[in-house]
């Protein structure tokens, strides 16, 4: 009771802070915010990603909505722990796994079983390289054999980066958006590779246009 | 610092003027009937947000000088974060942005709450001038050093210099204006954003030739001539709440209109420049902050210094 009270306030606290420092809006240009079983997936630059997604969420899609986590870094004890099982319900995975022997895909397919929605991040893990987009692993193809009929919808968020960036403890404001694509359709007999390029294309048209960078 | 007389007119007077524009944005949605009319549509959207920033400042004004610095101070850190948004820092700037962000803003602001003109008028321009490009360097990244110094530079200048020459008015000694310093604000922005709405509505009504097409396609000679002349009365009749002459009040609103549209230029040609129409999506139908304040950030330190200059003894 305790918990769950602390929980739902501290996801509203994170997601008004999230709106606070980042001013975030979404852009819903390839889809409306409906009540589908869908897998959002987005680029990975920041530990405040899939909080940002979150956060533009209507509030009867948030309870539904579960991101997919590392187990090593949102599953243990102390606050990150409350945060990735509490507040975000987080499916968590161990990417170190083999050793463990449950395959951590098969731990993601359960819980759209269950009929949640994810944030999925399909390049496995941060990226930190200045490379906009680093190559997709195989998990979201993985997803997209096992349950068809999920709406799979490419994410682009942006600036965030550069709100945090690594190795820093502290924030600065800046502006964010998070950019909502068509759903990547299942096409018969597409082969893996094939998927994972359409996908992550998909995703990277998203991307605002470059400036002189 | 209560509310002087003179704001009680004023305000249903502004009031009176949105009721006035949002009757006649009814009126156009009403007869353009089901089909959606997108100048329509954004003008409505204007009319309410401009509801919502006259609701603002009123309740800002109950609040006396805490209540405008405190305002104007948000409006600062909204502006700033759009202006530093569109710039290209890098890693090696993160501890100069938050400078400017968690001490920058801060301290100018309390700099104008307790009045220490010496050191306002100054701390930016001058120390923070200096001080942003040692914290940066200190990081060790070279890479277009000055491009990104001097981004977070104007950023400071633009969002929170020029903004807090608005609630700076009030820290003004103006013989026989006591207790009425509030009205200056008002007159200011009034004036100002009068001059951006009847260009906005002259160049819409009359306008044909443009007057920079490379720099903005809505910029009208009609509205820039309409808008500043009816501004500049609106000024002149707006002398009673001043401590000018209406002829003096005129000339006060002609500069500070021209300087508005001046401002309005030069931000258009930054938004060219990074490629974007507008700063942000923060205020319905206008855009950002920026869209918004980008005149008044140009006016309000040369009225601020053309009345230091010549009221205060």
């Amino acid at each position: 009771m305790f918990t769950r009270l602390a929980a739902r306030l501290t996801a509203m606290s994170v997601a008004g802070f999230a709106r606070a420092l980042t001013g975030v809006l979404p852009n819903w240009r390839g889809c409306l915010p409906e009540a589908k079983q869908r897998v959002y997936f987005a680029n990975h630059t920041s530990h405040g990603d899939f909080v940002l997604i979150w956060t533009v969420l209507p509030h009867s899609l948030r309870q539904h909505t579960r991101p997919v986590a590392a187990l090593d870094y949102w599953g243990g004890a102390g606050i990150r722990g409350f945060i990735g099982r509490e507040v975000f319900n987080a499916v968590l995975v161990d990417r170190r796994a083999g050793s463990t022997g449950q395959d951590p895909v098969s731990v993601v397919v359960n819980a759209l079983t269950e009929g949640a929605s994810l944030i999925f991040f399909p390049e496995g893990t941060r990226n930190t390289t200045g490379e906009e987009l680093l190559p997709f692993k195989s998990g979201l193809y993985r997803l997209a054999q096992a349950r068809p009929e999920v709406e799979f919808v490419p994410v682009w968020i942006d600036n965030i980066s550069r709100v945090m960036p690594k190795g820093e403890f502290f924030p600065v404001p800046l502006l964010c958006s998070v950019t909502f694509g068509a759903p990547v359709g299942n096409r018969d007999g597409e082969d893996k590779t094939a998927f994972l390029e359409r996908a992550r294309s998909a995703l990277l048209a998203l991307k605002p246009a470059e400036q002189d960078r | 610092m209560s509310m002087p007389r003179e704001a009680i007119p004023l305000f249903l007077g502004l009031g009176a003027v949105l009721v006035v524009a949002t009757l006649i944005g009814q009126i156009l949605k009403w007869r353009s009937g089901a089909q959606v009319n997108p100048v329509v549509e954004n003008l409505n959207e204007r009319v309410f947000a401009w509801w919502v920033m006259v609701v603002l400042i009123g309740v800002a004004f109950l609040f006396g000088k805490a209540g405008v610095v405190l305002l104007f101070a948000f409006a600062s850190f909204a502006a700033l974060r759009e202006f530093l948004t569109l710039t290209h820092t890098r890693r090696g700037d993160h501890w100069a942005l938050m400078v400017a962000f968690f001490i920058g803003i801060p301290v100018q602001y309390y700099l104008v709450w307790i009045e220490w003109y010496g050191l306002y008028s100054i701390f930016i321009p001058v120390y923070g001038f200096l001080m942003l490009p040692i914290v940066s360097v200190i990081r060790g990244d070279t890479t277009r050093f000055l491009e990104r110094i001097a981004f977070v530079q104007w950023g400071l200048m633009i969002s929170v210099f020029c903004v807090s020459h608005i609630p700076a008015l009030l820290t003004l000694d103006i013989p026989g204006f006591e207790g009425k310093k509030l009205l200056l604000v008002a007159f200011l922005v009034i004036v100002v954003q009068g001059s951006d709405v009847l260009q906005y509505v002259f160049g819409k009504l009359a306008g044909r030739h443009k007057v920079a097409p490379s720099l903005s396609p809505s910029k009208t000679w009609e509205g820039l001539v309409g808008g500043v002349a009816s501004a500049t009365a609106l000024g002149a009749g707006l002398w009673w709440i001043t401590p000018f002459s209406p002829l003096q009040a005129a000339a006060m609103a002609l500069v500070t209109c021209l300087m508005g549209f001046l401002g309005g230029l030069v931000f258009s040609a930054i938004k060219r420049d990074r490629g974007v129409k507008d700063w942000g999506r923060m205020i319905e139908g206008h855009g950002g902050m920026l869209d918004r304040l980008d005149s008044v950030i140009f006016a309000a330190p040369v009225f601020f210094h053309l009345t230091r200059f010549w009221f205060v003894p």
